[in-house]
């Protein structure tokens, strides 16, 4: 193919590309190489990857151009290449989650949402890089230096999945998947310009996924478009017998939802308290126009308050270190990673040789974390930390469920403010935990959203998002909202909004 | 460290004219599940090290655990024939703690909801009724093990490097504890020897563990604390492991109460800790310090979701429960026909598990008791072992009892067969061919043997042609002596009657 068509083929949306490979006008072989050349020619600038791997995703590529060939019926997504978080363990292929604690592990096996994607014949193109174990929302805290925002270098592009974000915007991986704690799909979309979606709690397997707080975590579908996603979710979703936290409950079509066009007498909430005061003018300056437009199709949309939201932060931060404490320790030098003995022993003991190693494996977010944690289990501080935490996760769940009696959805701006300068946050940890102030209720509720680009902020021409929560289970209704969002400013705008980035081949 | 070993332990007995002993028993029960408590990995006994690991149990990145539907059986099971209720709702828990043979450096365990609680059982000693209160019987998982290699004793002082074997990590146990037992000090160490005697009988009935303690399958843990007699207050308590025989359990409980009365004496206090028993010696001696600041930050464990037992299930399982043992007790009583103080003697040698597996081989209950409590009781005596740890199973003490019932050994010779079996020298069968131990009832060389008694001792003949059977009795042993023993006593004396009458 020519340059020119190889430019064309990296910009197309997965579904868009995928329907090319079903007719036979690309390959998977190039379409995988077209992206593997891509991630060459501007990964060095970008850094979202941390592993690429070509020769299996172009053997994975070459396998199901053969079966399709060979008249095979194939899933939808077969031969559509993909970027895979560093926090899923995949079989034969260095599994880092951004430390260095695990510099050089290779899994023995596959998780649930890997094995998936390889078994629905997904060329895996690499590994994206994350804020270390996921404690970060910009990427910065990665062992193994930060991602750069394809929109401006200089700035972050969101975290911990900056990486996997980074990577579609860039047009390096028309898929990736990520991995959302309290945002961190959610986040990196809305300040890359990109789709983010966090499941329901237990709708897609955690098998596989390194914890950081099981409670917390869930993974999901990074994009360029909403249907993409839609495509993504039903593919990784669904019970897994490995995780007894996924639900076994056959969902909704997620597809389907994100092929209605109508809201009229769909009902929307504004959460009161995720907005205003706090919220970059560009931010909610763009939310609003989505507000007008839900409202100008006939949607019905209501304000609704949330009051527990407001404690949703500081609960987070004893939950989240608590899980994150005790899930972190098998880190010790033992079976696997990391093994550093300490300076100056000459026989060290076991002990010893766990203390040194996660001295000198972790970097200091994640022992900022696990210190907190350990803090906030102690006994005689228990009641008063992760005990109150737990309630005020319960008060936040009944806010759900009050606000889902009123309305169909709820929405907010996904993150506060546009992609900040690398290092403007890195001394500040309680700022830089604020970006995820209107994602966290979510994940302590166990309820999905999703983040859709609503355009770019007037003050720094930088991407914002609108942030979209249903009812547990109900993640159909964040792909039909989602959708309609997104189609009607492409409308207004008369493009996409990533076509409006730079293009990284000539700003190198 | 604690400072203990330069006293002398004060004597049992007159440690209890001063101080009331109270004790309480951590049991562990690995169950006898076909796989590990939250993975699918094999839980056979003895496998290569590491054979049977699987990344769950390794606990590698992102690996995560399922709960092993029998173990929750089973552990229900347990807490039913303890008389305790059953959690509608219950979770598992993380006890956070590092150590180098537990994969996840943390322990998944219960906490503060176990699965069964507030229960009982009812400990019989001298034919006396003591009831000792579950307080709870939670579900958790075993960690692995350590060996240590370059070390003289095996042990982690001194070793050049350790191995570590995960092949038991995540086996599936249940804990059982008991509240603060208090009883009189004389009874206490045999109401804890019957107490761990009597839940070992009902796990093996109930099906869900081998129950061995010499392989580890259950374990015994003796916490024991002193206080003045006639006091409320409990004292510091020391937590003994390594408590692997019925006997043990005792001769530990008794070793305690000498230590802890010889520090309160001398006005010193009790260290709180682990302390570990010596097989050889019959002492303690000092582990891990255990202070109550050790935190273990327990948590309910996120990974899992909480067991939820339906109700018209735990009914099913109550259905499945066996007999009570103190209700198995009195039916074999009155199976075999014994009198309360025969039956004490039974129970107290830790034979009845024993007398009725022999008789369910076919054996006599008088036969089966005859044998353990006499000839079998004092070999344990003599190589001072419990009765189950002879190496002599029931099936061949029935096979014993079964020669002589065929008359093809006498008692005598019997003796010798068992000398045989605890030599080890292979079955009943093969000791009498072996040793040549057969009875002579070939009437041939009896009769020979019997025509030359006859004429050896004329008055005694006279006395038996004169209607005096009675006087057989000397002839009967002057046969036996020619026959060095091996001869059929009945046939002996049929003969005898024959010839004289
Ligand atoms: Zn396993």
């Amino acid at each position: 193919m020519s340059a020119l068509a190889d430019r064309d083929l990296i910009r197309l949306s997965a579904s868009d590309l995928a329907a090319r490979l079903a007719d036979g006008s690309v390959t998977s072989v190039q379409a995988t190489q077209a992206h593997l050349d891509r991630i060459a020619a501007v990964d060095g600038a970008v850094h979202a990857f941390l592993h690429v791997d070509a020769e299996g995703a172009l053997a994975t590529a070459a396998d199901v151009d053969a079966r399709r060939a060979a008249g095979e019926p194939l899933p939808t997504l077969a031969g559509v290449p993909i970027a895979v978080k560093d926090v899923l363990a995949t079989r034969g292929m260095p599994t880092t989650c951004g430390s260095r604690i695990l510099e050089g592990w290779v899994p023995p096996y596959d998780a649930t949402v890997v094995s998936r994607l390889r078994a629905a014949g997904l060329p895996i193109l690499g590994k994206t890089n994350m804020d270390e174990f996921a404690m970060g929302s910009s990427t910065e805290h990665s062992a193994y230096g930060p991602t750069h925002n394809p929109w401006d270098l200089d700035r972050i592009p969101g975290g911990s999945g900056g990486g996997s974000a980074a990577a579609v915007a860039a047009f390096e991986a028309p898929l990736a998947i990520g991995t959302d704690t309290g945002g961190s799909i959610r986040q990196p979309g809305a300040v890359t310009g990109t789709v983010g979606v966090k499941p329901t709690y237990g709708g897609v397997s955690r098998y596989g996924l390194v914890a950081l707080a099981s409670s917390l975590d869930q993974a999901g579908p990074v994009t360029r478009t909403v249907l993409d996603a839609a495509l993504l979710h039903e593919l990784i979703g669904g019970h897994d017998p490995r995780d007894s936290t996924s639900i076994d409950a056959p969902a909704p079509s997620a597809v389907e939802a994100a092929g209605r066009t109508d809201v009229a007498g769909l009902r929307v909430g504004v959460v009161r308290e995720l907005g205003g005061e706090g919220y970059q003018p560009g931010v909610s300056a763009r939310f609003d126009e989505v507000v007008a437009l839900l409202s100008e199709a006939g949607a019905e949309v209501v304000e609704v308050s949330c009051p527990s939201f407001e404690m949703a932060l500081a609960a987070y931060y004893l939950i989240l270190p608590s899980e994150a404490s005790s899930n972190l320790a098998k880190f010790d030098a033992m079976r696997y990673g990391l093994r550093v003995g300490p300076a100056g022993v000459d026989a060290p003991s076991a002990e010893q040789v766990m203390a040194a190693t996660r001295e000198a494996g972790f970097g200091d977010e994640v022992k900022r974390r696990i210190i907190l944690g350990t803090y906030a289990l102690s006994s005689g501080y228990y009641d008063a930390y992760y005990g109150s935490a737990q309630k005020v996760r319960t008060l936040i769940a009944r806010d759900f469920d009050a606000a889902f009696e009123k309305v169909d959805v709820l929405l907010s701006p996904t993150s506060p403010t546009t992609a900040f300068k690398l290092g403007a946050k890195l001394d500040d940890p309680l700022s830089m935990y604020l970006q995820d102030v209107a994602t966290i209720p979510a994940n302590l509720a166990g309820v999905p959203g999703i983040s859709v680009p609503s355009g770019l902020a007037d003050e720094d021409g930088l991407p914002t998002g609108v942030q979209v929560l249903a009812p547990a289970t109900a993640d159909a209704r964040l792909y039909h909202v989602g959708a309609f969002i997104e189609r009607a400013l492409d409308e207004r705008w008369g493009h996409t909004l990533l076509s409006q980035a730079p293009d990284l081949e000539v700003a190198r | 460290m604690s400072v203990t070993t330069d006293l002398e332990p004060v004597g049992f007995d007159e440690a209890l004219t001063r101080y009331e002993p109270v004790f309480g028993l951590e049991v562990h029960v690995e169950l006898g599940t076909a796989t590990k408590m939250f993975c699918a990995c094999d839980t056979t006994f003895g496998a290569e090290p590491n054979t049977q690991v699987c990344p769950v149990c390794l606990a590698l990145p992102g690996a995560l655990p399922v709960v092993n539907a029998t173990a929750v059986e089973s552990a229900i099971r347990i807490g039913l024939a303890l008389n305790c209720s059953i959690a509608s709702w219950c979770r598992f828990a993380r006890k956070n703690y590092f150590y180098p043979d537990m994969p996840k450096n943390f322990q998944t365990s219960q906490y503060d909801e176990p699965i069964a609680f507030d229960g009982w059982m009812d400990v019989e000693v001298d034919g006396e009724t003591f009831r000792v209160e579950i307080e709870r019987a939670h579900m958790e998982e075993d960690t692995g093990k350590s060996l240590h290699v370059g070390g003289s004793t095996g042990r982690i002082h001194g070793a050049s490097h350790s191995l570590l074997d995960y092949n038991r990590a995540g086996i599936p146990l249940v804990e059982i504890v008991t509240r603060p037992v208090v009883v009189p000090g004389d009874k206490a160490p045999a109401v804890a020897r019957a107490y761990v005697q009597q839940l070992r009988e009902l796990i093996l009935a109930l099906g869900v563990s081998d129950a061995r303690m010499d392989q580890g399958s259950l374990r015994c843990d003796v916490n024991l604390s002193l206080r003045p007699a006639g006091t409320e207050t409990l004292g510091t308590r020391s937590e003994t492991k390594n408590v692997n025989s019925f006997r043990s359990v005792e001769r530990a409980f008794r070793f305690e109460v000498g230590r802890h009365a010889s520090l309160l004496d001398a006005g010193r206090s009790v260290v709180q800790e682990t302390r570990h028993f010596h097989e050889d010696s019959g002492s303690t001696s000092s582990g891990r310090e255990k202070s109550d600041a050790e935190d273990y930050r327990y948590f309910p464990e996120p990974d899992l979701v909480p067991v939820v037992p339906d109700a018209a299930w735990i009914e099913e399982l109550r259905g499945t429960l066996p007999e009570q043992p103190s209700a198995r007790r009195s039916r074999l009583q009155a199976d075999w026909g014994l009198s309360d103080l025969d039956m004490r003697d039974v129970v107290g040698a830790g034979a009845l598990d024993l007398v009725a597996a022999t008789v369910e081989q076919g054996s006599s209950p008088a036969a089966a008791r005859k044998w353990w409590l006499g000839e079998l009781a004092r070999a344990a005596r003599e190589r001072d072992v419990a009765l189950d740890e002879l190496g002599v199973s029931p099936t061949q003490v029935a096979e014993v009892q079964g020669l002589v019932d065929a008359g093809r050994v006498n008692d005598k010779l019997a003796r010798q067969v068992f000398d045989g079996l605890l030599a080890g020298e292979g079955s009943p069968e093969e000791i009498v061919a072996a040793r040549g131990l057969e009875v002579v009832s070939d009437d041939g060389a009896l009769g020979e043997a019997v025509d030359r008694a006859i004429e050896a001792n004329p008055d005694v003949a006279e006395k038996i042609r004169g209607g005096k059977q009675a006087a057989a009795g000397a002839l009967i042993g002057a046969v036996m002596k020619e026959m060095r023993g091996q001869a059929d006593a009945g046939r002996v004396r049929e003969l005898i009657i024959e010839r004289l009458s």
